[in-house]
């Protein structure tokens, strides 16, 4: 500040800050606190409603015992847990293959201008914003019935919850191969490796953390869908667990489902119950993330 | 300047002979050559280069190559930045593939092949020719991965253990590091990393090694150190060298080209070209043209 | 297969020749495999617009096509002569209840936004940012579960407010928390992509922060937050669960969010699972209802990405 001008208009400012201002100041930073802490009251109040209501309905009967529509004492989850575990198996061992494949040939093959890899990318994009109502749709048009025929049945409830994810996995992976730095790959094909040598043993180990993560953050959303599985028509009762992949099935959203559409309080309770496995699953699933992230994410 | 060069020749006299270091005059580039020997024997060229030009997505990086390289000598390309010593070395191993919108013209031959024939195989000609990059790059794996990986990727048959233990003995390496072959190569220094890379290229025991500004990354101590491996290995291998370091090139190599950069006045680019290529000890005390008196004398670059 | 020249001195002249090894095929194999992999987005997309075509197509050769658009009573799953399938109720109680949604998303998600970048220290956003994303990572029907048995008796009744047990309130300002955190994210995104020199800018200046959030950050940023509002809005449009448990299963034309509503995503789950003959305009109705939705998030969709372009356009 050295001319008399500047000090003048310091001044002025200065006087600006009158108390005025002080207390919109402050009024704005609480009103901006408050928005932030809706979020939060948000969640809380619906963890502590969704315990209270279910915690006391919580035991291994409840996991073990398949649901009843007469019996809300007597009701479990033990069909829909069993679907869920297989669906998130079945849905991984769809999206991982595709969803790095697709991911490795467009970061290490693709020709970044060509019109395909552009079709591709922005296909990837689009399909990330479709609601998921609409992929149930397409579940029931091409693989419970048409083409596919498989019927409601657990290979086609994994089939359209990956579809779903898939672009989620893809653009997970893409970051972490694209974390790989070049110097290595460089340092591989100077030795006289191919390029599928240098991606095999050289970039996938150095993403697996980063795809290892976003794997298990599809899946997280895949087991939690409701909407796509009730389009392709799947079950929300079933007192039978599922034999194999081409049997009918129930998952624990669809249970959910079932029991909070019952104007009983009892089976409600039982709905919040169910919440609370399903949310034991999802945190125990995201720890993991966070943990394997946490332990083996190379910085490069 | 000075004072770093006797430094270094202080520590590397140190460190080889245990005693007390040379007296040294005013460095200079006199003092570097000095103990140069002659080679002997009939010289054979492996790779003659006629007419080779990079550009990069049209525009032109470097052109007009045309020199030999001779077997067992260490050649050095040094020049000011940008006037495509590094594009150059690139095409030696075909390395300059991996750039989508590079385009080489020319003939690369080596032992009289054109490494730029359509029927040759990249692959190939990256197992026999092998590189050193700027920034040592070796893998995220132990210290005996690194090396194997070569080998292993290749297919070489022998045993691992052998291979492994021979690229690091002839890469000056094995005993800092025989005991700790599973250990992680990032815990190595910096100097360290580099003869890993160096030695992992001998790993599949190529004829050429190529390196390209090997040492720029480095300590003095660590180059000294490169330095003299260079030398070592130019008994069995042919090494090119890119360096910024003039006195390293005038200390190391028996054939410097000389590389500047010139103003295309039709097309308006600034492209590479080789000014000069001849022994060392000529292009450094006795050069032919004027640009490269400038450069070596240090009035430019 | 080739010659091994081992270290040089004078070796057999090495031979580079590619030929068609087993090694080379088989790059050739898996860069195949790989494209086909690739190829499974763009057949995703395919098989969606078929899936939807192709009985929207028969649909309106049943119903037509403006009965359809501008017709105002929306009752596909009547029987007989009561059975209509105009879906303008259908559309305005979406746009409705999603609205009620963006009311509460938009101004405590972009507050938080702003709160986030420009008020938090590093070490309390790092622990609160987290947060959102568990707030965005609960099943959607753990909210309609909420929506339905803890908002609408405890607060509205609470509130004394004569809301039907579905109603359109409970399941919108649910609706509203769940898209809070795409909004916050996004936005705190836009804002955190403004280059520094601009706040210390204003500050030297003398300004307060609440005048700098405001008056330089937010106006830099506002493509990203429009984004972030469009994103938003796109999600909000798209859910089927919270509103299907939450908000009824009839369409009321009408503005009073004490009644029941349904939206087209929770349209679509119901009468799918309603016994309903696949040969029927009912069934129809299903795909038509899907593709109106399709097309709206697309092009949502497609305006949000242009304004993620705008803003990142300006500092990259």
């Amino acid at each position: 500040m050295n001319t008399v001008a500047e000090a003048s208009l310091s001044r002025k400012v200065v006087e600006r800050a009158s108390t005025g201002q002080r207390t919109r100041d402050l009024m704005f930073r609480l009103a901006l606190l408050a928005s932030l802490s809706v979020g939060f009251v948000v969640l809380a109040a619906l963890v502590i409603d969704v315990v209270s209501d279910g915690a006391s309905k919580l035991s291994l009967d409840f996991l073990t015992s398949f649901p009843s529509r007469i019996s809300p004492e007597n009701t479990g989850v033990e069909s829909a847990l069993i679907g869920t575990v297989y669906l998130m198996i079945l849905c991984a061992l769809f999206i991982v293959p595709v969803g790095v494949a697709t991911a490795v040939y467009l970061e290490e093959y693709a020709n970044r201008e060509s019109r395909l890899s552009r079709l591709i990318e922005v296909n990837i994009q689009n399909l990330a914003a479709v609601p998921s109502v609409v992929y149930g749709i397409l579940g029931l048009a091409f693989i419970v019935r048409g083409p596919l025929g498989l019927g409601p049945v657990l290979l086609a409830g994994a089939l359209t919850l990956g579809l779903l994810v898939l672009p989620v996995v893809i653009i997970v992976s893409r970051e972490a191969i694209r974390a790989v730095p070049s110097s290595i790959r460089e340092g591989s094909l100077a030795l006289g490796a191919t390029q599928w040598q240098t991606i095999w043993k050289q970039v996938l180990p150095g993403a697996l953390p980063g795809v290892t993560t976003g794997v298990i953050l599809a899946l997280s959303r895949a087991i939690g869908e409701t909407a796509p599985l009730l389009v392709i028509g799947a079950a929300t009762f079933a007192r039978f667990n599922p034999d194999g992949i081409t049997d009918r099935f129930t998952a624990m959203p669809l249970a959910i489902f079932e029991f909070i559409s019952d104007a009983d309080t009892d089976f409600r309770a039982a709905g919040a119950a169910a919440i609370l496995v399903l949310l034991a699953l999802l945190v125990v699933m995201n720890a993991g993330a966070i943990f394997l992230r946490n332990r083996y994410e190379r910085k490069w | 300047m000075a004072e770093r060069v006797s430094e270094e020749r202080a520590e590397r006299a140190t460190e080889r002979e245990g005693g007390m270091p040379e007296v040294v005059d005013a460095p200079t580039i006199q003092t570097d050559l000095k103990g140069r020997k002659p080679e002997a024997g009939p010289r054979e060229a492996i790779y003659e280069l006629d007419g080779v030009g990079v550009s990069y997505g049209g525009v032109p990086a470097v052109r007009e190559v045309g020199f030999p390289i001779y077997e067992n000598e260490i050649t050095a390309l040094i020049g000011p930045s940008g006037c495509g010593k590094s594009t150059l070395i690139r095409c030696l191993n075909r390395m300059n593939d991996l750039i989508p919108t590079a385009a080489v013209t020319g003939k690369v031959a080596y032992h009289g092949q054109n490494l730029y024939d359509d029927e040759i195989d990249p692959v190939q000609v990256r197992k026999r020719i092998g590189m050193v990059f700027q920034k040592p790059n070796p893998f995220p794996k132990s210290i005996y991965d690194n090396i194997a990986f070569g080998p292993r990727v290749l297919g070489m048959k022998g045993d691992m253990d052998e291979i492994v233990e021979n690229a690091l003995r002839r890469g000056a390496l094995w005993d800092e590091v025989k005991d700790r072959l599973n250990t992680n190569a990032f815990g190595m220094s910096g100097g360290q990393q580099q003869r890993l890379c160096i030695a992992r290229a001998l790993a599949t025991e190529p004829d050429v090694i190529l390196m390209d500004e090997p040492c720029s990354a480095l300590d003095p101590i660590s180059t000294g150190r490169i330095e003299d491996l260079m030398l070592e290995l130019k008994e069995d291998y042919s090494i090119v060298i890119v360096t910024h370091n003039m006195q390293q090139a005038a200390r190391v190599s028996n054939m410097t080209a000389f590389f500047t950069v010139e103003l295309d006045v039709e097309e308006k680019h600034r492209t590479g070209r080789v000014v000069e290529y001849d022994d060392t000890e000529k292009v450094f005390t006795n050069p032919s043209d004027e640009r490269t008196e400038a450069y070596v004398t240090g009035k430019v670059g | 297969m080739e010659a091994t020249s081992a270290g040089a001195m004078g070796g057999p002249r090495p031979d580079l020749y590619r030929k068609r090894t087993r090694r080379s095929t088989g790059e050739a194999a898996i860069r195949y495999a790989l494209l086909a992999a690739a190829l499974i987005s763009i057949l995703t997309t395919t098989g969606i617009v078929i899936s939807l075509l192709e009985e929207t197509v028969k649909f309106f050769g049943d119903v037509g096509i403006g009965d359809y658009l501008f017709g105002t009573k929306w009752t596909p799953l009547s029987g007989g002569r009561s059975q209509s399938f105009g879906v303008v109720p259908l559309v305005f109680d979406t746009l409705y209840v999603t609205g009620i949604g963006l009311l509460v998303a938009v101004p405590f998600g972009v507050g938080s936004a702003i709160y986030l970048s420009e008020y938090a220290s590093p070490r309390v956003r790092k622990t609160l940012k987290p947060i959102l994303e568990v707030l965005s990572g609960v099943p959607t029907i753990v909210f309609g579960y909420f929506a339905l048995t803890f908002v609408t008796p405890t607060i509205l009744k609470g509130l004394g407010l004569e809301v039907g047990s579905f109603n359109a309130l409970s399941a919108g300002l649910v609706l509203g928390v769940l898209v809070l955190p795409t909004i916050a994210t996004v936005a705190d995104d836009a804002l955190g992509a403004v280059p520094g020199s601009l706040r210390e800018g204003a500050f030297g200046l003398g300004a307060s922060r609440m005048q700098v959030s405001l008056r330089v950050v937010f106006p830099a940023a506002l493509s990203g937050v429009v984004a972030a509002l469009v994103l938003g809005a796109s999600r909000a449009i798209g859910e089927t669960v919270i509103i299907l448990v939450a908000g009824g299963q009839t369409t009321n034309l009408t503005l009073d969010p004490a009644q029941a509503m349904q939206n087209m995503a929770a349209f679509i789950a119901a009468a799918s699972r309603a016994d309903i003959p696949t040969s029927g305009p009912e069934y129809g109705a299903i795909f038509a209802v899907g593709t109106t939705l399709f097309l709206m998030t697309l092009v949502l969709n497609a305006i949000s990405i242009r304004f993620v372009r705008k803003y990142r356009q300006v500092y990259e």
